[in-house]
């Protein structure tokens, strides 16, 4: 396999796999990479966004609770999704993390469900909405941030956020583990998406 | 379509998160081909999803994982992935997409199932607990009143109702908690057609609908 080729970017993401201070500009660059992948199927641009998104995927999925094989599994089945439909990625509606998200977070719910997860749509039978005049900018300041915001959050309010995204927990579920009502799950929640909407808006 | 009740923020975060019922999901999923606001604000959701995503610590892949993919990208895409769903469904302009992929009827020949006198349903199948269901409630008619262990998702597909919070027409949803107890009337000339969604069993508040529960399965 030829490692010389692509520029310093692409040997960089490979061999690091880190964690560390994410830039501000990285998260626009994973979506111009990923909205590249879907003009011209480059094995380049894919090996660029398996070295950054395929270890994160991995993580996520073990967090939801599935075993190591499962998990690499899924992981690698997410990555070859995301090399067969990235003709269907829109930069300017989801950045690129927000998108394989959902691919990993489907993949994982169809493996333990048996059954796809609902998923929608734009529907013109019943919706004359343009959706391309929604504002286009809005999603690129949307990502990258979250995890200083959900620091400020009360900690109860970072616990819903978390037992709901990485453990994939129902309301119910959430409210029987913490020995509180449901209402008080929902509100946590509300409270929660409230100040993160608030401190996106401000960024 | 001008839609007036829209799903609850922590419902929404839920469903992006992947951790609503299954039978929620699809309640939620119809009600954003349908809802223009509600498709921005779950796009929130989801770019949350997609930042904590970012956040991970990362873990280990398996060595070879990049070579197994980059020797399968070449590889034709094995026979028609999505087409297993195609066949199975059917066209009906009055039904949102996702319901296609549960629902193997036109809303014609669903094979109702009659409850009592006005009120028919139908239960879809759905891998997780909690109740998914069409129903089919005649003009005037009302469902017992009830009050849920959890949430419960309703979704207006034809006619109208009315219960203590409003009126409910095409493409409204309830998203009810336990803090509720209604009984919704229907108020259209047709027959109220509606797609419903718990997490737990309801609760009848009557006698007669602790007598009915154990019957029809709620």
């Amino acid at each position: 396999m030829n490692h010389e080729q692509p520029d310093e970017t692409v040997n960089n993401v490979v061999a690091l796999k880190t964690a560390d201070a994410p830039e501000s500009a990285s998260a626009n660059d994973w979506s111009g990479l990923l909205a590249a992948l879907g003009a011209k199927q480059d094995k380049q641009l894919f090996v660029s966004l398996f070295g950054h998104f395929a270890p994160r995927v991995k993580a996520y999925i073990l967090r939801l609770g599935l075993v190591e094989s499962v998990a690499e599994e899924l992981m690698q089945e997410t990555m070859l999704l995301m090399w067969r439909k990235a003709h269907m990625y829109k930069p300017e509606k989801a950045a690129a993390s927000t998108w394989i998200f959902t691919l990993a977070r489907n993949q994982s719910i169809d493996w333990m469900r048996k059954q796809k997860y609902p998923e929608y749509s734009f529907d013109e039978t019943f919706d004359q909405v343009d959706e391309t005049a929604e504002d286009a900018g809005e999603q690129l300041v949307v990502s990258g941030h979250l995890g200083a915001i959900i620091d400020t959050l009360p900690e109860n309010q970072a616990q819903v956020i978390y037992m709901s995204f990485y453990e994939g927990r129902a309301h119910g579920e959430i409210a029987e583990r913490l020995g509180i009502p449901l209402g008080s799950v929902k509100s946590r929640i509300r409270l929660a998406c409230e100040k993160i909407k608030a401190a996106w808006r401000d960024v | 379509m001008s839609i007036r009740h829209h799903l609850d923020e922590a419902t929404l975060l839920s469903y992006a998160a992947g951790s609503l019922s299954q039978g929620m999901a699809l309640v939620v999923a119809c009600h954003l081909s349908m809802c223009s606001q509600c498709r921005k604000r779950a796009a929130e959701q989801e770019a949350v999803g997609g930042s904590l995503l970012e956040d991970l610590a990362p873990a280990e892949v398996s060595a070879h994982a990049l070579d197994n993919l980059l020797s399968a990208l070449d590889a034709p895409v094995s026979a028609p992935e999505e087409k297993p769903d195609e066949c199975r469904r059917v066209k009906d302009s009055r039904l949102p997409a996702p319901l296609g992929d549960y629902l193997p009827y036109t809303l014609d020949d669903v094979p109702w199932k009659k409850l009592v006198a006005g009120i028919s349903y139908y239960d879809i199948e759905c891998q997780t607990g909690g109740v998914s269901r069409l129903m089919r409630i005649a003009p005037g008619k009302n469902l017992l009143p009830h009050t849920h262990k959890g949430n419960e998702l309703t979704l207006v597909l034809q006619g109208s109702f009315c219960d203590e919070i409003g009126r409910f027409a095409r493409g409204d949803v309830a998203d009810l908690d336990d803090q509720v107890e209604h009984q919704p009337l229907v108020d259209s000339n047709t027959d109220c057609i509606c797609l419903i969604a718990t997490d737990a069993p309801l609760k009848f508040t009557t006698l007669l609908g602790r007598l009915v529960q154990p019957v029809t399965g709620f």
